[in-house]
């Protein structure tokens, strides 16, 4: 132990005095270790924001969605089926409660025109029951939210999103003015707090009502457009999936699968579809880099093969003196890992701050990982026993006589 | 001590051979000075070499301390050159930018041996040789005579059987030269064990047996 710490002191030195070869050497590791760490931390960011963009919109969630219908022979159009209805929410929440679901929201959406004075707007109107800000996580700006009492007196009560808030009422207080959707003219009791989203679906841009509220007055449809449901927990999503299935199945009389009028579509589908894609383009990216580092591994090589060419007499002299092979390929790997680590360390530094720097710019999350860590360490001490090896075997095969001859 | 006996050594270069030793024998009792002397080309170096377990003759049997040399692997004659032998070279093959003391005791790290101890043994033979106060001059910032000595205290710090000395005053001034050699009779009478490879008169009288080469073949051996 104490012999292997000399050697490395004496490594040490011996790479200090050729301080512009060995910093050169140095830096294709640090590029290489610094882009790979950069990239696989920018790739796992990006995933990081998306998956909390999907997680935002609640945890754990199922969505009902009516499917296809068939009446008659002949195929309805997608989504536009009524086949969910109150009676299938209640059952879900009567029956599954005790087993894999915690909360049921039955809902009925539509896009509408929304009309508020001189201003207006088209938008989603959302017909709820007050469990829906609970599930979708939603928070308010202002006021309150849809109430159980506002479902049951069909009340007509509406709450904004921030943007449609702003795009119909600009700088003024919303609570408490009225809106007009179709026919009907509500209050404005609150304004919901923004999620930050985007798109068609943007949970910002709608406006809540009570589902009775939305149903019976606004649009006079009696189905529901969806039912989310929040499972207990990750791990009973696929049970929960399969006991609402079967559930419904039995709730609209149907034989098995193949006839189901409806889909449930689990966050984790979404979210595993949208981790394989960026897990791909990390891979991807990480690949690129590690390229690089290849590079910096064979530019230790050559140095490497460059010393022990200049040291053939100092290899003959210590071969004379006494040491055998393993003691020559000892100091001369623990050289060329000297060099690799120390590029690893420097690597790992570059890296992580130039993620940093990336990911406060592109606005994404940004994520340590200590992987990336690791892989500095092991990886680059690695690149310097693989690349190190060879030159080190080449020192220590050395005919001791012919080595003392070199000039 | 020593026992060569019918010693050939034959370098093959594509068809051509070159006969550097044929058929030397003798024998080398412990304290004795011997100078092998012969002009260049006459093998004396290929003799030392094999002597230094450098090099295996292609022919014969070299005994060292009872010992066959021939018959061993890399790594036992790596620990016969750490053990039994001491180099001194024409040109002190000293590390460059590397203190004296941590030349002196090279081989010892070799050995194995704790670093208190061969601070120690480095210091003291280092002052064995006058350069008690050079231990951390870097070894090129000293004097030809001087870095001899300091391969002189290295090639003693294992206290080994033999001190093999390739034309030791080969690029030394003549009064540098006449300290080393003073060195070497003192180390002698101590009882240590010396040949001395030179082809010059002078330096070989120092010796207290010379054995003539030439071409291969011992001339003459003759005490002095």
């Amino acid at each position: 132990m104490q012999d292997l710490l000399e050697t490395i002191i004496e490594s040490f030195r011996i790479l200090t005095h050729n301080k512009m070869r060995t910093g050169l050497a140095i830096l294709g590791i640090i590029i290489g270790i610094g882009s790979v760490i950069t990239l696989i931390s920018l790739g796992q960011g990006s995933q990081k924001s998306i998956e909390d963009q999907i997680q935002s919109l609640g945890s754990n969630l199922l969505t009902v969605s009516p499917s296809r219908q068939s009446s008659g022979g002949i195929m309805g159009q997608f989504g536009g089926g009524t086949s969910l209805v109150l009676a299938d929410a209640k059952a879900i929440e009567e029956k599954l409660t005790k087993t894999t679901v915690n909360k049921v929201s039955p809902e009925y959406s539509s896009r509408s025109q929304v009309i508020a004075g001189r201003n207006n707007t088209n938008v989603s109107v959302v017909g709820i029951y007050p469990q829906y800000s609970e599930i979708k996580k939603i928070t308010m700006e202002k006021g309150v939210f849809i109430s159980k009492q506002d479902v049951n007196l069909m009340a007509k009560v509406a709450v904004l999103g921030p943007t449609t808030a702003v795009d119909l009422f600009e700088e003024i207080n919303p609570i408490g003015k009225t809106i007009k959707i179709g026919t009907q003219t509500l209050r404005v009791i609150g304004v919901t707090k923004s999620k930050g989203g985007s798109g068609f679906n943007n949970p910002d841009d709608m406006v809540y009502v009570p589902l009775t509220t939305a149903q019976k007055q606004i649009f006079g449809k009696n189905n529901l457009t969806s039912i989310s449901v929040e499972a207990k927990s990750k791990e009973v999503m696929v049970q929960a999936q399969d006991e609402i299935g079967y559930l419904l199945l039995d709730q609209h009389k149907l034989n098995g699968p193949a006839d189901a009028d409806f889909i449930i579509m689990s966050q984790s589908d979404l979210l595993n579809t949208v981790s394989q894609v960026t897990g791909t383009l990390t891979a991807l990216l990480g690949g690129i880099a590690a390229i690089s580092l290849l590079v910096g591994g064979i530019g230790i090589m050559n140095i490497m093969l460059v010393t022990v060419t200049e040291r053939t007499r100092e290899i003959g002299l210590r071969k004379a003196l006494g040491a055998k092979k393993k003691t020559i390929i000892t100091q001369f790997l623990i050289e060329s890992i000297l060099l690799t680590f120390t590029g690893g360390v420097f690597g790992m530094f570059f890296g992580l701050v130039t993620s940093f720097l990336i990911s406060k710019i592109m606005n994404l999350t940004y994520v340590i990982s200590f992987s990336s860590i690791a892989l500095a360490i092991g990886v680059s001490s690695l690149i310097g026993i693989i690349f190190g090896l060879y030159p080190a075997r080449k020192a220590a095969n050395l005919q001791p006589i012919e080595a003392l001859r070199y000039e | 001590m020593i026992k060569v006996s019918k010693l050939s050594k034959i370098y093959k270069v594509g068809e051509v051979e070159t006969i550097a030793l044929s058929d030397v024998s003798f024998k080398i009792k412990k304290g004795e000075f011997v100078a092998i002397m012969g002009p260049s080309g006459s093998g004396k170096s290929t003799l030392m070499h094999i002597l230094g377990a450098l090099d295996l003759p292609t022919k014969g049997n070299y005994i060292l301390d009872g010992e066959s040399v021939l018959n061993l692997n890399e790594d036992q004659l790596a620990d016969i050159r750490n053990q039994k032998i001491g180099f001194i070279f024409q040109s002190y093959n000293l590390l460059p930018r590397t203190t004296t003391i941590q030349n002196v005791m090279l081989p010892m790290s070799y050995a194995g041996i704790p670093k208190e101890k061969r601070l120690e043994t480095a210091k003291k033979l280092l002052e064995m040789v006058g350069l008690g106060n050079r231990l951390n001059h870097a070894s090129n910032q000293l004097s030809g005579g001087q870095q001899q000595r300091v391969a002189i205290a290295r090639a003693l710090v294992m206290n080994p059987s033999i001190l093999l000395a390739d034309e030791p005053t080969g690029n030394i001034a003549s009064v540098q030269a006449d300290e080393i050699m003073k060195i070497f009779e003192d180390l002698n009478k101590q009882g240590h064990t010396i040949i001395m490879i030179t082809h010059e008169k002078d330096i070989a009288n120092h010796a207290k047996r010379i054995i003539h080469i030439k071409d291969g073949k011992i001339e003459k051996d003759e005490k002095n």
